[in-house]
């Protein structure tokens, strides 16, 4: 985690411009996030295109806990799974559940999978995408009281678990330059 | 901001999932206690993004045709041949059409034949998709003063799309006969065996409880008109036997690529209006 002064050193004095500029910096994986989750749901006329929100939301959730978890703060993940609860038309608090266990999960994969490559970090996220899924799967058979097709559930599995580079490479890119409040 | 000493900072840090954890089981409760709030919630987040999403979609409707037609072209000498046998044979079928109307605007003419008042619509485009992984439904635009309300049906050339399920300022929702919820009663042309249509949000329904001769494939269905004020004899698709012998629908609308649709006016009002 790195904050505005923990480190030792000169620093210029914090103006208005750069603190707008780092809290700017600082939401910038949130509104990504919203905003791509919005823009799933546009009328692409894609077959399954429903399965883009979760995934979308699931891959974000992963990838700034991971790396930038000041930018996706416990609070945050609640009020984005509530987000994809809306858009998604699913029992109010599946998607809730869903972030944030993913949010739990990421967090004790911090230690192993923090310094590790994308390629070593798309294999620790397959079983993350694929419990996902299923979780999402769970949580709206038990709150519509009523099991629901399984194909779907593993068609999100595969899909997320494929488009995380998709997302990532942009990502890691955002986390180095466009997202990082040190650099304000 | 407020200075706290570390442990505490730490200890608070540490609850924060678990009561967010205990906060979204209060939303679920939250959800199944009152379903409206839900209802309410997205119906507002649909008014805000229909403008949104209308914006976008001409674009992207473009996109798709030409994208479509550069594919088209490929197999474009084959479709001609394909077109002009299907072209020969259609002509013939409108000379008997043709003959067959005359014949019986005359029968009925003869029999002092009441006709059935043709159904009202509005016709509202469709914007987005308003399902989910476990939903299928859509979004219509709808303009601030409509006169939408749930439980109408809405057609796409004449043919079943679905029902309205929530409707909001300027948006409404159109739950599709594919939906896991849909339920409507319909009835089998040849046999004049009713059954009920269940979808599965598979892209073809169920026929569950049919009564009278067992659905045949190839059966033309249509509305029963039983329920709720859906008007009778509206078409819906065919019948089809799955390779276990459960028959299942074939809808006659494009249900993945609609772009206006009908909605028919009439029908019950809903649940809250008539309870006053």
């Amino acid at each position: 985690m790195v904050e505005l002064g923990a480190a030792p050193g000169i620093r210029p004095r914090p103006s208005l411009w750069r603190r707008l500029d780092a809290m700017a910096r600082a939401a910038l994986p949130v509104a990504a996030t919203v905003g791509l989750l919005i823009l799933a749901g546009a009328p692409f006329g894609i077959p399954d295109q429903a399965v883009l929100g979760p995934t979308v939301a699931v891959i974000s959730v992963f990838f700034w806990t991971l790396y930038r978890p000041a930018s996706m703060p416990a609070l945050v993940v609640f009020l984005l799974g509530l987000l994809l609860d809306l858009l998604n038309w699913q029992p109010l608090g599946a998607g809730v559940l869903l972030l944030l266990t993913v949010h739990a999960v990421t967090l004790r994969l911090r230690r192993p999978l923090g310094a590790a490559g994308l390629v070593a970090v798309w294999l620790g996220f397959a079983p993350v995408a694929a419990g996902a899924a299923m979780l999402l799967w769970a949580l709206v058979s038990v709150l519509d009281l009523r099991l629901m097709p399984v194909g779907p559930a593993l068609f999100q599995a595969a899909l997320t678990a494929a488009l995380y580079p998709v997302l990532a490479i942009p990502y890691a890119h955002a986390h180095r330059g466009a997202a990082a409040p040190e650099r304000a | 901001m407020l200075r706290l000493s570390l442990p505490l900072r730490q200890a608070l840090g540490r609850l924060t999932l678990p009561v967010l954890f205990a906060a979204s089981f209060a939303v679920v409760l939250l959800g199944r206690l009152d379903l409206r709030v839900g209802d309410r919630a997205r119906a507002v987040l649909s008014d805000a993004l229909a403008p949104l999403y209308a914006l976008i979609a001409p674009p992207v409707r473009a996109l798709r045709v030409t994208a479509d037609g550069l594919v088209g072209l490929i197999g474009v000498d084959n479709d001609n041949a394909r077109l002009r046998a299907e072209n020969a044979r259609l002509r013939h079928w409108q000379a008997v059409a043709l003959a067959l109307a005359t014949q019986n605007r005359a029968l009925k003419a003869a029999l002092h034949w009441v006709p059935s008042p043709a159904p009202e619509f509005v016709t509202a485009r469709v914007v987005a998709d308003a399902g989910g992984v476990y939903v299928r439904a859509m979004l219509l635009a709808t303009g601030p003063n409509h006169f939408i309300h749930s439980g109408q049906i809405v057609l796409a050339h004449g043919a079943l799309v679905g029902r309205i399920a929530d409707v909001g300022a300027r948006s409404a929702r159109v739950l599709l006969l594919t939906d896991l919820n849909s339920r409507i009663p319909v009835l089998l042309e040849g046999g004049k065996g009713r059954a009920i249509l269940a979808g599965s949000n598979g892209p073809r329904p169920r026929l569950i409880f049919a009564t009278g001769a067992a659905p045949r494939p190839g059966e033309q269905v249509v509305t029963a008109g039983l329920a709720d004020g859906i008007p009778p004899d509206l078409p819906v698709g065919t019948v089809r036997l799955t390779a276990r012998r459960v028959p299942e629908l074939v809808p006659y609308a494009d249900l993945d690529r609609l772009e206006t649709v009908q909605v028919v006016q009439g029908g019950l009002p809903p649940p809250a209006a008539a309870a006053h």
